[in-house]
């Protein structure tokens, strides 16, 4: 289908559940293996739990969807082991221009810090994503079904029950939790007749993917009012295999089918990249979005995670980035409460932290779109006298919205956090993911998010304290110095890690607490807060 | 800082003429996008949230 990827082929294998005319019991499905189903899968089975993925498809992602991850999501990928091909692969870029009429009223630089594993974004199809998940899911034992369409949801009883169509028939199946990754349109959301809540954008909008040998930059350009494509705005971004993204915006009235036709493309994209430019045209779609989310992403067992649950733009990149942090969220509370090591409860925090995040990227999103796509006649003339001003005013610039890039989301109102007694610098207060930084371990080279365990760690400045359980919780202890060299001393610098600072640290590599001196009885207790264990004393 | 609607132009006739000067000979289309630019400039120069929102507040109530 495309030139540049062959689309792998999944087969059907009716499983032995399928075949036992039996309805089986397990512990964990997750439903729909696009990179949110599929990244909660890895998770769950590196934790130890046997773990079933369901996906109506015989493929990965077709066509053209995501292409910027954000470093936080690459770093939950290294953390499952599957970052570095996506990263080789991948197109880092750093600058983004926009662009009005024909000149550049604008630049940024995503300024990157040095001293980071990961970079600040990374551009790659989705197909090539998903490929290197499914690849790790089956590494770690992951048991995908491919072509295995749910189509509805039973949630009577202490399980969710699931039936199930085959090629090769129907059955069910029970489990004790049911993750639901199937997707915007998903089929569990409505079989439970729960409302997306939000707004849908009438703007259409044309994607080209065009290979290209063109010697364009690996940069992000972003044009209002461009002379080849007059009063509409258009995005220009690099992919693998000198695939090049081209997003024109349509307007409302387009026709789909019409706008698709090579005979409508390929004319506006000469114009865009000049006669001279050769390219070859690899995919064409028109989509257009919606902005929407779940009002809770937990109901009861079954749990809401990607797309199922909230959907924004795909200005600012927010969509996958902020699924595949649902599943980092998700999964080691998933596991305590498999373990017995929390209560249920720990699982509504997933609900308080997620829905936070996605109401940010909602808000972000809709704030972009408003500025692409302005609905009345006052914000066009707004988003113009802002654009009027950009290019000698330099305030202007800060107001020019063509997609507030995925960030990295602050869990900063938790019920799990402890809050802050001691005085610290710096950006890590509990709720922050934690920041990597340049370490050696034995002599060589690493990287500190690479150190943190799949449990809770503490990290620790100074003095080692004794190794501690809370209850059946083991509390990995990393001691710089000790257990890692801080060879550019960065680690401090970040941490603002005076000697005596003790950093607990969630299984999702988020700050639970912070202190300026050990003290046994706090940790404890904000390992019980973190776990949502109330009242727990030891 | 509260919003300041207490005289603050020493010479507001002055003022008030330049404003109507500034959009004489524009079309309705450029007078409002000169508004539009004369309100961003004013308000970044302003900076103060709490002001925007009260002189926004206000604005509104008038209508
Ligand atoms: C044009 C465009 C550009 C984008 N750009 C970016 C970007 O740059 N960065 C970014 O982070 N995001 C971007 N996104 C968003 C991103 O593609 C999605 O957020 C992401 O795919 C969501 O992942 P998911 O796993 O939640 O859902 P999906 O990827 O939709 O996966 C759902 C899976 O569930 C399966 N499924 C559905 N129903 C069933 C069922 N009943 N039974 C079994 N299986 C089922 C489907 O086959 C599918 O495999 C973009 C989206 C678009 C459209």
């Amino acid at each position: 289908m495309l030139k540049t990827f062959d689309y792998p082929k999944f087969d059907h294998r009716p499983s032995a559940d399928q075949q036992s005319g039996e309805v089986r019991r397990h512990p964990v499905i997750v439903v729909g293996a696009g990179p949110v189903g599929l990244t909660a899968a890895i998770d769950l089975a590196i934790k130890g739990v046997a773990v079933v993925l369901l996906d109506d498809d015989k493929t990965v992602s077709v066509g053209s969807r995501a292409v910027c991850y954000a470093k936080r999501a690459l770093e939950i990928w290294d953390r499952l082991g599957c970052a570095t091909p996506m990263v080789d692969k991948g197109v880092i870029w750093k600058t983004g221009k926009v662009f009005r009429g024909d000149r550049e009223i604008y630049r940024f630089d995503l300024l990157p810090e040095d001293g980071h594993k990961m970079p600040a974004f990374v551009n790659l199809q989705q197909y090539y994503l998903e490929e290197y998940l499914v690849r790790r899911a089956e590494e770690v034992g992951v048991e995908i079904r491919w072509r295995e369409k749910v189509t509805g949801v039973d949630t009577a009883g202490n399980h969710v029950r699931l039936p199930i169509e085959t090629p090769t028939g129907v059955y069910a199946l029970e489990a004790d939790w049911l993750i639901a990754a199937d997707g915007a349109r998903s089929c569990i959301r409505r079989a439970l007749g729960l409302d997306f809540m939000g707004q849908a954008f009438n703007d259409r909008f044309l994607i080209a993917d065009v290979v290209m040998r063109a010697d364009f930059p690996p940069e992000r350009w972003f044009w209002f009012d461009p002379p080849f494509h007059r009063r509409q705005s258009t995005l220009l971004h690099m992919q693998a295999d000198n695939v090049w993204r081209i997003d024109f915006q349509l307007g409302p009235d387009a026709d789909p089918d019409e706008e698709k036709r090579p005979e409508r493309v390929i004319p506006r994209l000469k114009a865009m990249l000049g006669a001279d430019t050769e390219f070859e045209l690899e995919w064409v779609s028109v989509y257009t979005f919606q902005c929407r989310r779940l009002e809770k992403f937990r109901h009861g067992r079954v749990l809401f995670a990607g797309d199922a649950a909230h959907q924004v733009s795909p200005f600012g990149a927010r969509g996958a980035n902020s699924g595949v942090q649902d599943a980092d969220n998700l999964v080691w509370k998933l596991k305590a409460v498999l373990d017995g090591t929390a209560p249920e409860a720990l699982l509504d925090s997933y609900d308080a932290e997620r829905v936070q995040a996605a109401r940010e990227n909602l808000l972000n999103s809709t704030r972009s779109t408003d500025f692409i796509t302005p609905k009345s006649a006052v914000s066009q003339a707004f988003r113009d006298a802002v654009l009027d001003l950009a290019e000698n005013h330099p305030f202007a610039r800060r107001l020019v919205n063509s997609g507030r890039l995925s960030v990295p989301a602050v869990y900063a109102d938790s019920p799990l956090n402890t809050k802050d007694e001691d005085d610290f610098a710096g950006t890590m207060p509990p709720g922050s993911p934690c920041a990597d930084a340049p370490i050696a371990r034995n002599g060589r080279p690493g990287w500190l998010l690479s150190l943190l365990g799949s449990g809770f760690t503490l990290l620790c400045f100074g003095d080692a304290p004794e190794p501690l359980k809370v209850g059946a919780v083991a509390v990995d202890l990393l001691t710089a110095g000790r257990d890692f060299e801080d060879v550019e001393g960065l680690v401090a610098q970040r941490y603002d890690g005076r000697p005596g600072t003790v950093y607990l640290v969630r299984p999702d590599q988020h700050v639970a607490a912070r202190w300026r001196a050990f003290d046994e009885a706090k940790v404890r207790a904000a390992v019980n807060r973190a776990l949502a264990r109330r009242g727990r004393r030891r | 800082m509260k919003l300041n609607t207490e005289p603050n132009i020493a010479q507001p006739d002055d003022f008030y003429q330049e404003l109507i000067d500034l959009h004489r000979d524009l079309s309705e289309e450029q007078s409002r996008q000169v508004n539009a630019r004369l309100i961003l400039l004013l308000a970044n120069h302003i900076g103060d949230m709490e002001v925007l929102r009260a002189a926004m507040q206000a604005a509104a109530e008038e209508s």
